[in-house]
């Protein structure tokens, strides 16, 4: 460039618009654009101009001769100067990070084109258990529709089984890959119906030349020789619901006598983990249930990659009534943010040595963050996943699914498009105002529409009681991706392709 | 781009798209002499098209009528005048001189 002095801008009031920055702990400057989920490193002026833009903002031409240059960017040519914050300012202008007061957003598209095809179809099985967490959604006050009252038949028919695979394949447009997920209840009460499933799944995945991916969640109580077998040969992406060592499993996750669970799960569960390492299958994760009394995030996390041989673990809060005495509320929250922090350095550690790391939430995490994933809605709920009961009807995701009040069609009549598109129109981020102005609306949207519904009622409702811990989680997020990004950028060549 | 470095992927495809409308928009002025001329009635500049320093238009250099021309010859405008292409082609057959004889000029009703 030469210092050819732009052209002042046009005197339209400016303003620094919704984002968030953040270091790397060494100096250097970041920000995660709200708009587009872009991130970028900035220099130190352009840190400076999006402070003078900053609240009301102002025209061009008075704020710029306001912004401080530093001792190492003072050139005695003041002319040169202000080429320079021009620059810095028209990048900010066409990144879209500082814009034009009252500027209107540009429409964004209520939906994508409709109907649009399903990848991910979520069979409840059967909604029986062999445990009796003391937690479980299932049959606390957030278990939408009848609960235990259920009317419902307890296991699925290997026919419903069936169905819902026809069902999935004929929903599923052009996309060369469904994905068939077994949940529960505990999934393997019903093995009959998993089989009948993938038996049928592999017969039209041939016909339609598809390729057809398994995962399962399980409490790993009947993993049998037989069962693991299955799994690893049909190369399920298996998760398996524990909380950790013995004293963290027996708390709540425990059989209707109140026994611990852990001393029968820990023997399948490592031979599940050598057979499917054997037979180099998916990654094993396991999930982790967090509720107020959990024991600290990095022993846990240690002792089942560690010790256990997971590939990989995610933590979720637990949801539950507020009441519970094991419910999360806002110091807690605090507490799990800086547990979180804490093997998160675990994880950045890794990664700046070029090692994989199996803390799976903030894998999740950055991979959004690197691919700049900007969500309309919170999940593919409804959009390109669906729940099926164990009678064939939908739901928008395996939560909703005996829930008539959010039926959306069964497996046998199709699915109520009408009903889709209203869910969907209405629970489209642009609907939640509240959201509007916070930074990690382009990851949260809102959040679990399930959570909604249990906390206010209404699906297409944000998740305000959640705000700061996502807010929380998006800075770990964001931080742990800057300082992987400037010691090894080549950790983030593993979401490229992908 | 010096001040700032696009480091995901998103911030990469809109910095790309950024440079690639940087380089197309640029001021024909600055090139002489200019070598690529601008095309149509709003990047020219032509007389008659506004009101003189009155508010009228009997002080322009041509008059008012001639606008139906511009809008019909060299412009295609069909919300001011009618097609001239495909529906009225012959709208003003009847009429030699526009500013002489405009008043002949038939109404073309849609």
């Amino acid at each position: 460039m030469t210092a050819e002095a732009p052209k002042p801008l046009e005197p339209t009031e400016l303003r620094t618009v919704a984002h968030r920055r953040f270091d790397d702990g060494r100096g250097h400057r970041f920000v995660y654009a709200q708009s587009s989920a872009a991130i970028l490193a900035i220099d130190p002026l352009s840190d400076r101009l999006l402070d003078a833009f900053e609240g009301e903002g102002g025209v061009a031409h008075e704020i710029l001769p306001r912004v401080e240059v530093a001792a190492d960017e003072t050139s005695s040519d003041n002319r040169a100067i202000d080429v320079q914050k021009h620059e810095a300012l028209r990048d900010l202008v066409d990144l879209g990070l500082i814009r034009p007061a009252g500027e209107i957003r540009a429409p964004v598209a209520d939906l994508p084109p409709m109907p649009f095809p399903l990848a991910t179809l979520v069979l409840n099985v059967t909604n029986k258990c062999n445990l009796s967490c003391t937690y479980c959604y299932e049959y606390g006050e957030d278990k939408l529709g009848p609960g235990t009252e259920s009317k419902a038949r307890p296991m699925m028919l290997d026919d419903t089984a069936r169905e819902s695979i026809d069902f999935l394949f004929e929903s599923a447009g052009d996309r060369p890959q469904v994905a068939i997920t077994f949940f529960g209840g505990e999934t393997l009460l019903n093995l009959g119906a998993v089989k009948a499933a993938v038996t049928h799944a592999e017969e039209l995945g041939a016909k339609h030349r598809k390729r057809v991916h398994y995962s399962i969640t399980t409490n790993a109580t009947l993993l049998s020789t037989e069962v693991i077998d299955f799994l690893t040969s049909n190369r399920f992406g298996v998760t398996i619901s524990i909380d950790g060592d013995k004293d963290s499993q027996d708390t709540h996750r425990v059989f209707k006598s109140g026994k611990g669970s852990f001393a029968m799960i820990e023997p399948p569960i490592r031979k599940l983990i050598a057979v499917n390492k054997e037979r180099n299958g998916r990654p094993i994760g396991a999930r982790v249930t967090l509720t107020r009394e959990a024991k600290s995030v990095l022993e846990t996390y240690r002792f089942l990659c560690e010790d256990m041989g997971f590939d990989e673990v995610g933590f979720a809060p637990v949801t539950a009534d507020p009441n519970r005495d094991y419910a999360l509320e806002g110091s807690h929250y605090d507490g799990m943010l800086s547990e979180f922090r804490t093997l998160a350095e675990d994880f950045v550690q890794a990664a700046t040595e070029g090692r994989p790391h199996g803390f799976a939430n903030l894998n999740d995490l950055l991979r959004e963050l690197h691919d700049g994933v900007n969500k309309a809605h919170p999940c593919g709920a409804g959009l390109g996943l669906l729940g099926v009961s164990t009678e064939g009807d939908l739901g928008l995701c395996h939560r909703f699914v005996e829930s008539d009040e959010h039926s959306v069609g069964n497996v046998r009549d199709g699915l109520d498009q009408v009903a889709r598109t209203r869910f969907l129109k209405e629970g489209h981020v642009d609907k939640k105002s509240e959201c509007s102005t916070c930074f990690a609306r382009p990851l949260c949207a809102g959040g679990c529409y399930h959570e909604a519904q249990v906390r206010q009622g209404d699906p297409s409702a944000p998740n305000l009681h959640a705000c700061e811990w996502i807010r929380g989680w998006t800075d770990i997020g964001l931080s742990s991706y800057a300082r992987i990004m400037t010691q090894n950028p080549g950790f983030f060549a593993r979401f490229e392709s992908a | 781009m010096k001040h700032v470095v696009p480091l995901n992927k998103k911030a990469r495809r809109i910095a790309a798209q950024v440079q690639e409308s940087r380089g197309q928009a640029r001021a024909l002025t600055l090139e002489l002499p200019p070598n690529e001329y601008p095309f149509g009635c709003t990047t020219i500049f032509a007389p008659g098209w506004e009101v003189d320093s009155s508010g009228g238009t009997h002080g322009l250099c041509q008059p008012i009528e001639r606008d139906l021309y511009d809008c019909y010859h060299t412009c295609y405008w069909p919300a001011q005048v009618p097609d001239g292409v495909t529906n009225a082609p012959s709208w003003t057959s009847s009429c030699g001189a526009p500013m002489n004889d405009w008043k002949s000029i038939d109404l073309v009703f849609p």
